[in-house]
């Protein structure tokens, strides 16, 4: 695989054909495109290890991006997939562009399903249209009060938030463990760690019959439309990108940092808490120990893939939910480790930030100077 | 020429044999569906010994491993219900709800659920072993070799499965050492070598000289191995991962029961039922004694492990009393299986409280 070194010396040696050049503005077109190229690298470098591995890499790649989307069946887990990464993925764009680091949105969202689930829980033997709203809304809120803790932090104590919201998710773990296995198990249930099944006033209704795409999706798509408003049509957008560009600036504008600060957390707490309440509420309909395959973190890959833009995050979600159903369809069909999914998202972000390098250096042909 | 002619006569007949026998075991094609990777060396991986078995039986079968019994597990059963699978074995308690859900759509195909209690629909099948039996016998052992009379325990949850484990392990030391005490620390996982060795050294520290596992990786018994002190091997033969440290290790021999409902499939002859197999029915092996176990002790777990599967010996034969003197089970009397499905009290001799 090496380059032969005479296109090398090509490149960079005394007859330079092709130099390596700083741009003065980060290109735009690039920006939107090297997501598309980070795609088609993890393409190719999934088939030469599908390839490598002795599989033969077209099958492979149509098994794992294709056959699982053919039917109806298949499109609706798609949908169900992507809806709860990219309802967490629009929330961290609202942090990640204002420059605040919230890697906990696993927490956010755990806390938002142990909230409503115990909302849920409560009315576990009654019925009536107002259940359904109090459950969304106690998992929106209990997202919020989980994020505002690194916020809370951040803003008066100067810690970070990294560090911060990412110890708080094995937190919230922990504390669904402990009502999952104690106080709230089922009592019908042997002690194990699981509740009873939420009612069906309780849980999110079914957008067709026989699939399992629920009205969960609805929510992702209104979250869509409210930030790409807030992030192109109000002063608060255009805060966040003056913090993001530069926090001295956003400080010499006047900008009251704190406030934001608080509210980007509140608002990416929220949208995980209702990818919570989605889980929860929609496929799985009570609270157990695994209530999310880590959505919150593969949701950071999601939001950078999607270029922190609302349109582009819709893209991302459903290319990263395929690698999930992919995974499935390979091992089932052609028995390749099921954890080559998650081979597929690290590659994705991995190209990803490699491309990135095109957005702040051109290669300009110069010709030979002979 | 003439080779060459041979040759190839001798490949299309090997090939057309090969057909025959795959017509035939055609007929029944076996899923699996695994919470762990198939290296775990423990639970999923004795899982998928039982799977190899169904295979040199010569069906075909398929799996899919690291399953989260999130709502992604849903998906998986439908998808291998729905692609010519006649039956399919769900590994994991956590895959209870999802395998009675779709079972329910698929009346045709018939599922086996490891572990769990629901059989809502006429083609669900619940499977368990008596795991217990296998712990009365470390339980020998430990109560014998113990010489601090501290005996570590590294449970995962506290469900009737694992509290049923405790209490036949330590019953069966105090009947060979009264005065041992059973330390119990809830690693709250199945698996993960991180916490499992932390609760290990954390016994160790207690003063623990044994210690057991109801948990499924390795780390505990090699934690025991650098720690000089004796450990049991969990759901496969752990030995070769710490030689000196392994007494010896329960098994999970899940082969025999997987061949002989695949094949019930196979000859239309599969109906509903609840096994709760042991050591008799070689559901729950004994691997190999270490010579470290005196070859009087060696004797009687033998004949222990032959009058527990001829049904001689119950591991929970009274009496029985709870940690507060309460007689759970009267003298000469054994528990029968509904106490024993639900059994959430300790006995008298482990230490601390069941969490709540």
């Amino acid at each position: 695989m090496r380059l032969p070194l005479r296109n090398l010396e090509c490149l960079w040696g005394e007859e330079k054909l092709i130099k390596i050049v700083k741009r003065d503005q980060p290109s735009r077109a690039i920006f939107f495109l090297t997501p598309i190229l980070a795609i088609f690298l993890t393409l190719v470098a999934g088939g030469l290890i599908f390839y490598i591995l002795g599989f033969k890499p077209f099958e492979a790649l149509k098994f794992f991006f294709i056959v699982p989307i053919a039917d109806n069946y298949g499109l609706s887990e798609l949908l169900l997939k992507a809806t709860p990464l990219c309802l967490i993925a629009i929330g961290l764009s609202f942090c990640f562009k204002s420059n605040n680091w919230n890697i906990g949105a696993e927490g956010q969202l755990t806390f938002g399903a142990i909230v409503s689930g115990g909302v849920a829980l409560l009315f576990y033997d009654q019925e009536g249209f107002y259940i359904l709203p109090i459950v969304i809304l106690a998992g929106a809120i209990g997202g919020m009060l989980y994020a505002s803790i690194p916020a809370i932090l951040k803003t008066y104590f100067n810690t970070n938030e990294i560090l911060v919201s990412l110890m708080l998710v094995y937190v919230s773990k922990l504390i669904l463990d402990y009502l999952v296995v104690g106080p709230w198990s089922n009592p019908e249930g042997f002690n194990f760690p699981e509740t009873r099944q939420f009612s069906d006033s309780a849980r999110l209704p079914l957008l067709f019959e026989g699939l399992r795409i629920h009205a969960g999706i609805y929510l992702a798509l209104a979250a869509v439309v409210i930030s790409w408003f807030i992030f192109y049509k109000t002063f608060l957008g255009f805060q966040m990108k003056v913090s993001g560009f530069s926090l001295k600036t956003a400080k010499y504008a006047g900008y009251k940092g704190k406030k934001m600060i608080i509210l980007v957390f509140l608002i990416s707490g929220a949208c995980a808490g209702l990818a919570g309440v989605g889980e929860i509420t929609g496929p799985i309909g009570q609270l157990h120990r695994e209530v999310s395959p880590d959505y919150g973190f593969t949701a950071i890959i999601v939001a950078f893939l999607g270029r922190l833009h609302p349109v582009g995050i819709i893209f991302a979600s459903l290319v990263v939910a395929i690698t999930y159903l992919g995974a499935e369809t390979a091992q089932i069909f052609m028995q390749i480790p099921k954890y080559t999914g998650q081979v597929f998202q690290g590659m994705i972000l991995f190209f990803l930030l490699a491309s990135d390098y095109l957005l702040f250096f051109k290669f300009k042909f110069i010709g030979s100077k002979k | 020429m003439h080779k060459i002619f041979t040759r190839s006569l001798v490949s299309s007949l090997v090939f057309l044999f090969t057909l025959t026998v795959s017509a035939v075991a055609k007929d029944v094609k076996a899923a699996f569906v695994y919470i762990g990777p198939t290296g775990d060396h423990g639970w999923t991986y004795q899982h998928d010994v039982g799977r190899k078995a169904v295979e040199a039986a010569g069906y075909e079968t398929t799996y899919v491993e690291g399953v989260p019994e999130s709502a992604d597990a849903e998906r998986v059963l439908r998808q291998l219900a729905n692609s010519g699978h006649d039956v399919i074995f769900t590994t994991s308690f956590g895959y209870m709800n999802p395998t009675n859900k779709v079972a329910k759509e698929f009346p045709n195909v018939k599922f086996e659920h490891a572990t769990g209690y629901k059989r809502e629909h006429p083609n669900v099948s619940t499977y368990a072993a008596r795991f217990y039996e296998g712990r009365a016998i470390l339980g020998t052992i430990a109560g014998s070799m113990t010489k601090s009379n501290v005996i570590g325990y590294v449970a995962s949850f506290p469900i009737p499965e694992v509290i049923r484990g405790i209490n036949s392990f330590t019953l069966a030391a105090q009947k060979v050492n009264p005065n041992i005490k059973t330390k119990i620390v809830w690693a709250f996982t199945w698996y993960d070598p991180g916490k499992e060795s932390e609760a290990a050294k954390a016994l160790i520290d207690q003063g623990a000289d044994i210690i057991a596992q109801h948990t499924d990786s390795t780390a505990i018994v090699q934690i025991a191995e650098k720690a000089g002190v004796y450990a049991f091997g969990q759901a496969s033969d752990m030995d070769k991962f710490a030689p000196k440290a392994v007494l010896t290790s329960v098994e999970n021999n899940w082969g025999p029961y997987y061949v002989e409902r695949v094949k019930a499939v196979a000859n239309g002859t599969w109906s509903q039922k609840d096994t709760w197999h042991g050591i008799g029915d070689g559901m729950v092996v004994i691997s190999d004694l270490d010579s470290a176990i005196p070859s009087d002790l060696q004797k009687k777990v033998k004949k222990l492990q032959s009058d527990l599967a001829s049904g001689k010996v119950h591991a929970f034969t009274g009496p029985i009393y709870d940690q507060k003197g309460n007689m759970m089970v009267a003298e000469g009397k054994t528990a029968d299986d509904g106490m024993l499905a639900g059994m959430m009290t300790y006995v008298k001799g482990v230490e601390g409280d069941i969490p709540k």
